[in-house]
């Protein structure tokens, strides 16, 4: 595996193998040793053309508990911001000898472009790009999954994930679809029609308008943000009615199976798809996701930065 | 391919080391025994079960995996990372004794003191392993060792145990040349 694109590229058990590593690197994390020797003399170059918080901390922190070397390199304040185009801002990293970038874009379809270019030789990553995928939020949603509902399985087989709200322009909710239903989670998208991406009865999951008649059945809510920034048009009628029909409250989590958890990639709009009350109860998820978010990322970066594909067996 | 150690060879093997371990160590008060992954984990087990009935004392033994902490990354297959268990009691002022299965080029060591010195620092570290090939890269000697078998570099080693391979046995795979 040399780049992580989107999740339609991996196979089950690769993507099994990079939760499995992240078990194994969180219990590191977990102990006494918080820096690993890994990837010692290594750089990665954090290229956000978008702006992220938790993604490029995300990764930074991955990357310097490895000990690789971390460059960030953010539009704002930089050449991009001149109109440098993405090929000679890939030019420049390769100049410097990048070994891996880890790249957020707003155009769908930029990492994936950065990859297929011979403009640089390295790795890359995909920390999303436009409305098109984030497959390392995918992958440490289904770990955090895995670790509270798996029952000690390496798959999610048998358990079912609600995934609600501002399908469209959510790219987390693409490569979510893709990944839990791989690893053989049923998966039903709650949105409004408006919210919907053309083609959705394409993908692995299937489609509700109404939220009541679903969350009572679900192991997993997993919550989106409604992305007014990506929101040319009126796509429902004002923010109540919106939260009325969509948002999870505390009334609405009352009719949550017992032991289901509540999720959600951030940042969050407290008050409009997640009431505050949800967000800090206890069957919320989310700080962890946060927490377990290093670890999957460091997982990412060892297997693509340790030449060849993943074999088993230890020593 | 040739049998270098039955499975009563090797039992013979660990007693010995065994009591060769707590004849050093005065005893087993001070010893914590870290095994390998994936085979000396098991051997480093069987060591602390052994030493428990000659002495009568529960053996702090756990598991230390050194893929992280390996030279030869950017040049291999990333391999599948195992668990690290350390004892409760530590490793802080403490005889390690570190058990691997084969012992070849020194290197899979080198990392294994490497990972040691992030969790604590031992008294002393001491090595046993069920078989020495030879053919060593770096300045590291055994300070237990099962059986030493003369091997050619070409040649391979196999160390199946009944844990995970149903049987034990030491093989050697390949001419001599």
């Amino acid at each position: 595996m040399r780049h992580l694109l989107s999740i339609a590229d991996l196979s089950k058990i690769e993507a099994i193998s990079i939760l499995d590593t992240a078990n194994e690197l969180a219990r590191v994390s977990d102990g006494a040793v918080k820096k690993l020797p890994t990837l010692r003399g290594r750089t990665i170059v954090n290229l956000f053309a978008e702006d992220s918080t938790r993604t490029r901390i995300s990764f930074e922190a991955a990357a310097k508990r490895l000990s690789a070397d971390v460059i960030n390199f953010s539009a704002k304040g930089s050449s991009v911001s001149k109109g440098e185009s993405l090929k000679d801002t890939a030019m420049t990293l390769q100049a410097m000898g990048a070994d891996a970038v880890v790249i957020r874009h707003s155009a769908s379809g930029a990492a994936q472009r950065l990859a297929d270019s011979q403009w640089m030789s390295g790795s890359v990553v995909n920390a999303g790009d436009g409305t098109h995928e984030h497959p390392s939020q995918a992958l440490l949603d289904a770990f955090t999954i895995r670790k509270h509902l798996g029952l000690g399985k390496s798959d999610l087989e048998g358990l079912s994930v609600a995934i609600v709200g501002d399908v469209l322009h959510s790219r987390v909710a693409r490569s979510n679809v893709l990944l839990l239903a791989k690893l053989g989670a049923k998966v039903t998208l709650v949105a409004p029609p408006t919210l919907l991406p053309v083609g959705v009865e394409s993908w692995p999951a299937s489609v509700s308008y109404d939220f009541d008649s679903v969350i009572p059945f679900v192991d997993v809510v997993m919550m989106l943000r409604v992305q007014q920034e990506r929101m040319t048009e009126m796509y429902f009628p004002n923010a109540r009615e919106y939260s009325r029909y969509f948002g999870l409250n505390s009334d609405r989590m009352k009719s949550m199976k017992p032991g289901a958890i509540v999720m959600h990639p951030g940042p969050m709009n407290r008050g409009l798809e997640i009431s505050a009350e949800v967000a800090d109860s206890s069957r919320s998820v989310i700080t962890e996701q946060v927490t377990n978010g290093v670890s999957v990322r460091m997982a990412i970066l060892y297997v693509l930065l340790t030449g060849g594909s993943l074999e088993a067996g230890g020593n | 391919m040739s049998v270098a150690l039955s499975a009563p060879d090797i039992k013979r093997a660990l007693t010995r080391i065994s009591h060769e371990i707590l004849e050093k160590n005065q005893g087993a008060s001070s010893i914590v025994l870290l095994g390998i992954p994936t085979r000396g984990a098991h051997l480093a087990q069987r060591i602390a079960s052994i030493i428990s009935e000659i002495e009568g004392v529960e053996i702090s033994c756990g598991t230390l995996d050194i893929t992280l902490f390996r030279d030869d990354l950017r040049l291999r297959a990333p391999k599948a990372i195992m668990p690290t268990t350390i004892p409760p009691s530590g490793v802080e002022n403490r005889d390690v004794i570190l058990v691997d299965d084969v012992l070849f080029s020194g290197r899979t060591i080198r990392s294994a003191l490497d990972a040691l010195g992030e969790i604590g620092r031992p008294r002393t570290v001491q090595l046993a392993a069920l078989v020495d090939r030879g053919h060593r890269e770096l300045p590291i000697k055994a300070d237990f060792v099962g059986k030493n078998l003369p091997t050619s570099k070409s040649q391979s080693v196999r160390v199946l145990l009944s844990e995970i391979d149903g049987r034990d046995e030491v093989s050697i795979e390949g001419e001599a040349n």
